[in-house]
């Protein structure tokens, strides 16, 4: 049950952020993946997997995508 | 780009000590407990991406690029010595188990607590993977937070 729970939430998260037209939250709803897909790995008993996943996918993909959204606009653009 | 508010700066910094003990829990429990010197690494690594996306432009002479680079290039090559002394078995042989030095304790029978004390060279390794491995991607974070985007990029 937590299983299908998990994967829908998965899914949710990822439509959501293909979705969003703000960026910023684009990445949040991408972080959120990632989270929920370690606490997958973690429903799985691969642990070690999982706090990969948590630390590289939850973390720093995140850091490095804000830093770059710092850097230049956060709005997509309607037109393209 | 603006700048953080006092908030979440005095916040990051109050964060930054556990965080950073954390990960070197992970990366000296990285025989006993699932993690290790590649998660541990990641981990630290992280700290620091979130004390750069809290202070910006100001901690852009925090840390030093090329000091970083020395370290995980000296991390890299200590990996390699630990590797090469085992030769006389073969690389990579494990010469410190079981020896009674530092990390050499046998692991004792039965099912109790995990004893750090064990493992050999694993430990050692395990340290130097973790110091490599969050001075590298700490650089690459240095390298995205100075990197000058131009005017027209993207438009």
């Amino acid at each position: 049950m937590l299983h299908i729970i998990t994967l829908i939430a998965i899914l949710a998260s990822a439509l959501l952020a293909i979705e969003a037209k703000d960026l910023l939250v684009s990445v949040v709803m991408l972080a959120a993946m990632s989270f929920l897909l370690s606490l997958e790995f973690f429903l799985l008993q691969a642990p070690d997997v999982a706090i990969t996943e948590a630390a590289v996918g939850g973390c720093l993909t995140t850091a490095i995508f804000v830093l770059a959204i710092k850097k230049t606009r956060r709005l997509e653009d309607e037109s393209s | 780009m603006r700048d953080m508010s006092k908030i979440v700066k005095i916040t990051a910094l109050v964060v930054l000590a556990p965080l950073i003990t954390f990960g070197l829990y992970i990366i000296a429990h990285g025989h006993l407990t699932p993690g290790g010197g590649f998660q541990g690494g990641v981990i630290i690594a992280s700290c620091f991406a979130l004390l750069f996306i809290a202070f910006g432009k100001q901690s852009k002479h925090m840390l030093n690029k090329e000091l970083l680079s020395v370290a995980e290039s000296l991390a890299l090559f200590g990996f390699v010595f630990l590797a090469l002394l085992g030769l006389r078995k073969s690389f990579l042989n494990n010469f410190l188990a079981n020896s009674g030095a530092m990390f050499g304790a046998s692991v004792p029978f039965g099912t109790k607590e995990a004893y750090i004390n064990t493992a050999g060279t694993i430990p050692l390794m395990n340290i130097l993977i973790g110091l490599e491995v969050s001075c590298a991607l700490t650089i690459i974070m240095l390298l995205m937070l100075n990197e000058k985007v131009s005017k027209h990029a993207g438009k």
